[in-house]
This record gives C-alpha cells, structure tokens and sequence, in this order.
C-alpha cells in the first residue's frame, strides 16, 4: 500500500483528525494517542498506571481496574496503527513503586505489545526513575526531525509534552460539555493524559498561556466518535 | 374536623400525671395542659413509645420534653442521691463517673434530635424558661459541629440531663470508644420534624443509630413529633426496634384542635402566562399582599425565582416595606441577619425557598403566599403551617400559580387540603452506602462480630428487610473495597481479629471516618464574588484581581449553564458572569436592568403522584371545570375541540408538524425528573425507527419531541407503533445503554461514593473541591461499571436513580397504567394544551442531542467566524 492511499485511508476514519505541529503532519486519534505517520510513530502520554492501587495504599480503596482499562485502551490503539515505535510520554506509572504493584497478567499484556516494536518510556515527575525490567528504553527527551518530545512542556516550538492533562469545557445550548482534548498552536502541542483514572486541567488555565504565548491556541476536544477542533477561547 | 374542646381528661387524672409544680407553672402562664401533651405523659408513665403527629403551633416541642422534665423532677424527689442536689442547675462535676460499666445514677437522661442545629439551639432556650421558673434540676446542652471542642469532650465525660443535638452528631458519638458509657443511662429519645427527616438518607443514617441505642440502652424508650403524614403507622415503626419480619410500631397521638387553614388561589385580574415559573404578571397583586399584612412568607420552589421576585418587588418597593430575601445559597451571616430581623418582627415580607420549610418559629406571620407549583399537599400544608403558630387560629395563605397548568395544579391542591389529604412519601428503604458509612462508624468505635452487627441492623426499621449477602457485600466493601479482583487485602481498612470482631486497621481510618459523618451531599458549589468588570470578558483569569466580596455559594451546574458576559441575578443585584477561576465564580455589577437568568433550574420536588392524579381527574371531569378561572376554562374548551382532554387512565399523545420539524407531544403528569427520563428512553427508541429525533423538552406536566421524521405519516401507515414506543421494556434494555453515559446516573454515583466512605470529602480537616481532587468519580463510575457491574456501590446508586433523579420507579408504573390506554390525535397544528411545553424549547436544555452533534455545532461557528 503506497502512502498516499493509507493517508486517504485515514481521512475517512472519523476517530482520527489531521493536526500538524512545527510542520509535521499528525493525526490525533480519538483514543488521546498521537500517530506520526510518516515514522510509523505512536505518542501516548500520562499513563498512571496502578493510580487505583496507589490511592488505595492510602485509604481510599478505588476499584483495582484502571490498570487493565488503560492498557487494554492502549493495546487496541496499537493494533489499529501498528507503530513501528511506541513514546510513553512521561507519568506512564502513577508513583515510583507502582510498576512493582503490575499484576501479572498486566505485565504480559504490556510485553505482548512491546513485540516488534521499539518502546520509549520518557520518564516524568511521578515516574523519574524507571527500571529497566519492563522493556524498552527510558530517556529523558527524545529528538526526531524538527520534533522533540519531552514530559513538561516548555513551550519550545516543535514540542510535544504531556504532563498538564488538557481538558477542554465547551458551552453548548443549555449545558457544557467536558471532554480531554489535545492543545496544540500549530507549533508545539500538549496531549491528554490517556490513563483511565486521569483528570484534567482547564485549557484555559494560566499553565498553559505560559506554553502557548501566540494566539491561535485550538483544543482537539475527544468527543464520543469523533474528534472536534474548537478554538480554546471559546472553551473555559 | 378537629375539635378545639377543652380536654376530656378529668383534673384527677392530670394531677397524677402532672405533678404539682408543673401544674402550678401552667396556671402561672394561664395555660392549661393539652391533651395530647397528657396523653405523651401517660404512654411515657405506661413505657411506651409513641408517636406524636401535631401541626405546627400545637405546642409540640414542650409535649415531646414534659415526659422527661416530669421524670427527672421526680427522680430528685424520690432518690436524694448526693449526685442530684437541691438547686436550679446540677453542677456538672458532681455527676462521677469512673469509667466503663460503672453504676451511675444521674447520666444523659433524654436526647433530642432535630434535623435544623439552629432548632436545637432554639430549643434549647425555649427549655430554659420553664426549668428555671419550674427550679428543675436539669441540665440542658446542644452539641453541634460549632460547639467547641473543649465542651464536647466534656460532654462525653459528664453528661448534661438533655442533650440536643443532630443525626451526623449521634453518628459519631456513637462511634466513639465511650458510647456505652454515655449512652447507657438513656431513657428517653425525642425526634423532632420527624417527617422531614425520614425522606432522606439523614433518616437512615439516624434509624441506624436508633439501632445502635436500643442494644446500648435498652431502657429508652422514644417520642417522635411530626407533622401530619399519609401513612402514620409506617412513621410509628422509626420508633421502636423491628422484631424478625414483624412490623411493630410505637403509639400514635393525634393532637386535636388545629382550626382549617383558610387558602384561596390569587384571582388574578391579569392575563394569565401560557409558560413560565417567575408569575411576574401577579406582581402589583403580590405586593398589595404584603402591603396589607403584617408579615408575610413568600415561598417560591427555586432560588432563581426567589432571586427575581425579589428584585422585583424593590423595584416597584415605593411604600419602602421591608422586604427580605432567603435562600440556601447565601451567605450563612446573611441569612442569620434576615432570621433575626424576622423574629424581632422588623420584616414585612420575605422571599425564600424550601430553606425556610423548617425551622425556628416565628408567631407573627399572618400570611403565606406560595409561587408556582405547590408539587404536593403536605409540602404546601406545612408551609402553610408557617403562617400563625398560634394553634386555634387559621394560617391563612395564597396560592399564585405562574402558568395555566399551574392553575390546575393549585385547584387541586386547595382540594386535597380541604380534605386533609397527605401525600408524604412512604417510609424509604435504606440505602447500602449510608450502611456502609455506619459499618465504619461501628468498627471505629467497639469492635464487632457481623453476626451481631446484622441482626442490630435489622432492627432499624428502614433496613428491617436487609439480607445478610447485603450485609455481607458491604462489610467486605468497607473492609477492602468488595471488588471481585481481591487486590487490596494489605490494604484494609478494616480488619478481623482472632475472634472474629472487625476493628479499624489504624487510627488514620479512625479520623478520616469523623471527617466525613453524614450523608448531606452538596452539589459542587462556587464561591460567587463581586469584582470590577474589565468590559471584554475574553474570560481569562490572568487579569483579573483576586479577592473580591463574597455574596454567596451557587451550584456549578448553573455556571456549567452560562457563558462568559451573560447576566445573571444573585444576592438581588442582577450580576455579569465574568471568570471562572478554581471556586471562584467572579461576577461585576451589571448595569442592565433585566438579567438573562438562563434556564429555569427546575426544584428539588417533582409534582407528587398524588397531585397529578387529581389534576388528571379535575380535566377530566369537565363539571369542575367552572371552579376554574375563566381564562383556563377557555383553555381546556379549546383544547377539547381542537384535540382531546386526556381521561384519567389514558395517555394522550398529539402529532403535529411546525416549521420544517415534526413534534410529538404527550402528557404523562408524572413529574419533571420521570419525563426527562422518558424523552431519553423515547429518542433513543425514535432513532431505531429511523423516526430521527432531534431533541426534546420536559415540564411536570407534558415531554414533547421533535424531529425529522413525520410522525403523523409514520403512525398513519404502520410504521410508527405508539403501544411498541411506550412499551415498559423500554426499562430494560435501552435503560442499561443510556445508564452507562447519562450525566445524572454519573451524579449518582458520586454521591453513593461520597457517603459510603469510599472517597472522601475532606481530608484532614479542610475541604477540598471536587476540582482539587485528583480522580474524578465519573471515569471511576465507567471503569467500575466496564469490570465489576454489579459492585455494591453500583447497587447503591442504581437505587437511588430508581426514586431520585431518574424516578424510574415512577415511569416504570406510569407506563404500566398506559399500557393499551393510548389515544392518538393527528393535527395539522399544535394544540392549546401542547403550548406550554412548547414553549418551554430554547428556554430548558435539550437532553436528546448527543454531544458529538453539539461539539460540531461550536466547531462550526467558528468555520463561521473565520469565513465570515
């Protein structure tokens, strides 16, 4: 298949939409993955992995199922665009014990799909020390082309971070609605978290006026089916 | 009728249950006892529990307590224990106690229960009056959360004689270490506003407790006040402890004596409106109201309306009357500044909300005027009852319906009072989250055997039906969770010793348990403050100056409502939403004179079953249709021409087509939260018979739909089946599919989580916003429903949607009755009964549209923009 008719492929999938950073094409699934095409390139950012099991060290005995939901979420993204190579953006696991808290049957899932791929864990805040035990590579930043991906966004042109968990509340008639969205200017973006227990911070929040300085600054709001390209002034 | 007649119990049988200073005390007032406080006396003589059902001003309060002041007057004459001194008030330091299991004469003789802390407080001082004038021993005390800490320690080690106090506040004493100490010297337990408290899960968190008290003190015995009810006897089982599967119930006394209230509908001389909840067109004749009394209550079902009615009788304010405002959404001190300025008699007039429904007494109403809906009869009875608490006298109330249903609504009403009918809801079953809540509260306190534990529960008359795998399920939900995937054994939060008893793992789930008693679960609220416009309103919050004047709380889903730059009235000034900022609502004086409230944010209350059936009967009996203002009479005539007036059993549903859409309108009378539940489960049906709804709106009266599809078309050729459309299996299937997304199930959800303990709502003391918390209980709710649907808490939550926001229970038996009994109307138009509904669309959100279709619409405009 030559690459121009899989592009057409992929302009008539509704869960994914064109979105171009620094002058590289995208598409932002509706998953809260990022694919590069052009490499073969798969983004997913802020696991937290075992967030349940880590609140419920704490006390508060959250159901134990976040752990699958997220990779199973994961598992079938990845097989829809079978990447040659895998990003885990930073916070992938929730706090700095919770890879030792994998069950088993998370942890094979987890390899299967590291099969025949290349598997990068950036490391984040909560995750800064990972083991080498779990596949892959970790590295701190990673540089392709005009394109750097890195946890905390600094607002450098051609970055593509996670960390602050975008959300976007967009007023319709009568009641808004909330949903996890990609920000992105066209030259840098910031992903949604993709964990299932993961919240998020308003698009509109002073944190992300520090990254995205220009105007322009567009939500890529996750809707149920497909995605939708809102302008964050209109979002609160 | 009740009769007023003095008692029929002879003056020898009053003095023997009357002692002679209580008598002296009554002549010293000019009172004589009522009978229904005598009768408290003798079932309190007899050690019974009873059940006292009284109307406000009936003297209610001092009949609940003269059994234990008689009593403990008594114990003072007949044991001189060196404990009980001669003299006014018993120091407290003479009552010792040693410990556990210690012998005391003296203790916490009576506990008081009242669902308002500023009523026990009230009452408290109330009690002053006559033991110091009486020199009764007795010493009285409330415990609230604002008593300090330093009294409360001090209660728990020397108890005061009484003890006033709250259903979150008895939770946890009783999960206290020394619980048996304290409370096993009670005789007697008085429940006040008894029918308040028992519709909510306050009531299960308190028949709980009672529980609790019967095996801790066997001795007590209760009395229970409560205004009239529809099914006394199920109110009398609160009372005393249920026996295996047998109901048993405590005494009921009826008190006599209350004259009938005199209540009239408004006979508005101005058109009515087809629509609409704020009757600004009776405003001249409310205000003349006012002018004409000395003191009236203005009840109203929302804040919204509270707010508006109340600018506008400032507004046209002219005789400068003293006109206040109260709700539940103001600044506490605000409040209390209205609540005093009522009570020293400085008000005329003042707007509020259900927030008024209980509480304080104040004598000198002597008018109530009720806004809108009355929802039900023994609502609106006992807000009527707010007007003159002087028993022998007739509170005297207004009824000013806002729209024409509301005429028939009111005309109803006015009937049922007449006859005194009730519609209070039955006695609830309790819900597994407030059990697991109390599981906690007992594991904090002396360590338990489940065995012991569910046959205490059982007791308790709202969970007298519990089955053990209930019981079960929620042990093991408070010990680890109670997920199939057993993951979190090392991390219980209780656990079971060699004997079997469950305890606390740690003292961290000890304090984390006081922090987070009781089962009031707000809806998120925002701080609303008043800044300085800085005009653009791009919305951003950088600019904007923090700080601000506080003028209230205000629910985030009304903000969720706005957008940046819309107007709004809060506080009486009509505000311009600025920002929003983590709490913080920031608002600036808006200089328009008409606020853009948005959407009626319909009450708490939907129309009772009751009601609407008397409303159904009343259209359908055209002979009472001449009781009704002629204006309506016209209405329903044209209605009965044009179209149908629906029979009392069968559901009238109307097609039509208007502008390039195709509506249906039915009329089910079942209630706001039941329409919307239906108009979900319709389109959801509507789209598979490619009938391609686009939205619909809901009232307590009517759902109408629209969409593509012609509907008259389809119904006329087959192709449409209405007995299949409202077939009850729409409960089944489609109800599941809609539960896994609908927004209020989420709701739901998060409050059972709340309550049972399984998220807390303060950490340590302060309280966090759900924006500060790190999870969000709606992905928590999909998670759990993907991997474990049958989980406890899912239960709990199914449960309350069946009665509460979703009132499946309602639809299911609505659509039950219907079932055959629908009569189609074909019309080339929309008829006189469908316009209220009708225009009811752009003014209430439209639920049907799925948010990818309203996603795309805000797309869309900005393609717009940028295309220009």
């Amino acid at each position: 298949m030559t690459a121009a008719a899989q592009v057409s492929g992929y302009d008539q999938d509704m869960r994914v939409s064109r979105v171009a950073i620094a002058d590289v094409a995208f598409f932002a699934d509706l998953s809260g993955a990022l694919f590069w095409q052009e490499q073969r390139l798969l983004v997913v950012s802020d696991l937290h992995l075992e967030k349940g099991s880590s609140f419920a060290a704490r006390g508060v005995l959250l159901p134990p199922y976040d752990t699958v939901a997220t990779l199973s979420r994961l598992a079938a993204v990845i097989a829809r665009h079978d990447p040659s190579v895998v990003i885990a953006l930073g916070d992938s696991f929730h706090d700095r014990d919770a890879h030792e808290r994998l069950s088993e049957p998370d942890r094979e899932a987890l390899t299967a799909m590291q099969v025949r791929r290349d598997w990068i864990w950036i490391s984040g805040n909560h995750d800064p020390a990972l083991p080498s035990d779990l596949g892959g590579v970790v590295a701190s930043e990673v540089a392709i082309g005009p394109i750097v991906f890195r946890h905390e966004p600094t607002g450098a042109s051609g970055e593509i971070a996670g960390h602050l968990h975008p959300k976007a509340r967009v007023p319709t008639r009568g009641r808004s609605i909330e949903r996890r969205c990609f920000a992105s200017d066209g030259e840098r973006a910031v992903m949604p978290a993709f964990g299932a227990y993961t919240g998020g911070l308003s698009i509109r929040d002073p944190a992300f006026a520090k990254i995205f300085r220009a105007p322009g600054l567009m939500a890529h709001v996750l809707g149920d089916n497909k995605l939708h390209a809102i302008a964050a002034s209109r979002c609160y | 009728m009740p009769s007023s007649d003095p008692l029929p119990v002879t003056p020898l049988e009053t003095a023997a249950l009357l002692p002679d200073r209580f008598l002296r005390w009554f002549a010293s007032r000019g009172w004589s006892p009522r009978e229904h406080q005598l009768a408290l006396l003798a079932k309190a003589r007899d050690d019974r529990s009873a059940l006292l059902i009284a109307p406000t001003g009936a003297g209610k309060t001092l009949a609940g307590f003269l059994p234990t002041l008689v009593e403990l007057s008594e114990q003072q004459l007949s044991s001189p224990s060196p404990a009980r001194g001669e003299g006014a008030h018993l120091a407290s330091s003479e009552i010792i106690s040693t410990g556990r299991g210690v012998k005391r004469s003296g203790g916490l003789h009576t506990l008081y229960i009242s669902p308002l802390k500023a009523l026990a407080v009230d009452i408290a001082r109330n009690l002053e009056t006559p033991i110091a004038e009486m020199g009764l021993p007795v010493k009285v005390e409330t415990r609230t959360g604002d008593t300090p800490v330093s009294r409360r320690q001090r209660q728990r080690r020397y108890p005061p004689d009484i003890l006033l106090t709250t259903p979150e506040q008895l939770a946890l004493l009783l999960s206290s270490d020394d619980a048996p100490f304290l409370f096993g010297s009670l005789k007697r337990i008085v429940l006040d506003e008894l029918h308040a408290l028992v519709t909510s899960k306050r009531g299960d968190l308190l028949s709980l407790g009672l529980a609790r008290l019967w095996r801790l003190a066997p001795e007590m015995r209760g009395i229970g006040l409560s205004a009239t009810v529809a099914e006394p006897e199920s109110l009398a089982r609160f009372l005393v402890p249920q026996r295996e599967a047998k109901e048993v119930s405590a005494d009921i006394v009826v008190a006599g004596g209350a004259a009938a209230p005199i209540v009239e509908m408004l006979d508005t001389k101005e058109r009515l409106p087809w629509a609409g909840h704020s009757a600004r067109h009776a405003l001249v004749e409310m205000y003349d109201l006012i002018k004409a009394n000395k003191t009236t209550l203005i009840f109203v079902n929302t804040r919204s309306q509270a707010e508006m009615l109340f600018q506008e009788f400032w507004r046209m304010n002219d005789d400068g009357l003293a006109i206040a405002l109260h709700h539940g959404s103001l600044d506490v001190a605000q409040r209390r500044k209205v609540e005093d300025a009522m009570s020293s008699g400085k008000l005329r007039g003042v707007v509020c909300t259900s927030s008024l429904d209980l509480g304080v007494d104040w004598g000198d109403v002597d008018l109530v005027i009720n806004v809108g809906a009355p929802k039900g009869s023994s609502r609106l009875m006992q807000r009527i009852g707010r007007a003159n608490h002087r028993i022998d006298e007739a509170s005297r109330a207004v009824l000013v319906p806002a729209n024409r249903f509301e005429v028939l609504e009111c005309a109803v009403a006015i009937d049922a009072i007449a006859d005194n009918a009730q519609d209070t809801p039955p006695l609830r079953t309790g819900a597994l989250d407030v059990l697991a809540q109390h599981v906690l509260g007992c594991a904090c306190g002396e360590p338990f055997l489940s065995d012991e534990l569910y046959a205490e529960v059982l007791t308790a008359a709202t969970y007298s039906g519990l089955t053990r795998t209930d019981f079960d399920d929620v042990v093991d939900f408070v010990a680890t969770g109670g997920y199939a995937l057993k993951t979190y054994e090392r991390f219980a939060r209780i656990r079971q010793d060699k004997s079997g008893r469950w305890r606390v793992a740690n003292p961290r789930v000890r304090q984390s348990y006081r922090l987070n008693v009781g089962t009031i679960v707000e809806d998120t609220m925002l701080k609303v403050k008043l800044v300085r416009s800085r005009g653009g309103g791009s919305g951003l919050t950088g600019a904007l100056g923090r700080g601000g004047r506080m003028l209230g709380e205000i629910e985030e889903a009304f903000i969720e409502g706005l957008v940046i730059g819309d107007t709004f009235v809060f506080g009486g000034e009509v505000v311009r939403y600025e920002a929003l900022a983590e709490d913080n609502v920031y608002v600036s004086r808006a200089n328009d004179r008409d606020a853009k409230v948005p959407s009626y944010m319909g009450g708490k209350f939907p129309l009772s079953t009751y009601l609407a059936e008397r409303v159904r009967k009343l259209l359908d009996d055209q002979r009472q249709w001449k009781a009704l203002p002629e204006q309506v009479r016209d209405w329903l005539s044209l209605q009965k021409d044009f179209s149908r007036v629906p029979a009392v059993r069968e559901l009238l549903v109307e097609t039509f087509p208007r502008g390039s859409k195709h509506y249906l309108v039915c009329y089910p009378f079942e209630g706001r939260l039941a329409h919307q539940t239906l108009g979900m489960l319709l389109t959801r049906r509507m789209e598979r018979m490619r009938v391609r709804p686009l939205g619909f709106v809901a009232n307590e009266y009517a759902l109408a739909v629209w969409g593509l599809g012609d509907m008259s078309f389809m119904i006329r050729h087959g192709k449409l089946d209405l007995n299949a459309l409202f077939d009850p299996d729409m409960l089944g299937d489609d109800l599941e599919a809609w539960l896994a997304e609908s927004a209020l199930m989420k709701r739901t959800f998060r409050t059972c989580a709340v309550i049972s303990g399984l998220i807390a709502r303060r950490f340590t003391g302060e309280e966090k916003s759900r924006r500060q918390v790190l999870f969000s209980t709606d992905l928590i709710y999909d998670v759990l429903r993907k991997h474990q649907a049958d989980h406890v808490l899912l239960r709990a939550a199914r449960a309350d949607a069946a009665t509460g926001l979703l009132d499946l229970k309602r639809l299911g038996d609505m659509l039950s009755r219907i079932q055959g009994r629908i009569t189609h109307r074909e019309l080339d138009h929309v008829s006189p009964l469908a316009v209220p509904v009708m225009l009811e669309i752009g003014r209430e959100s439209v639920y049907g549209e799925a948010a990818d279709e309203l996603l795309a619409e805000a797309a869309d405009e900005l393609v717009k923009e940028a295309t220009g």
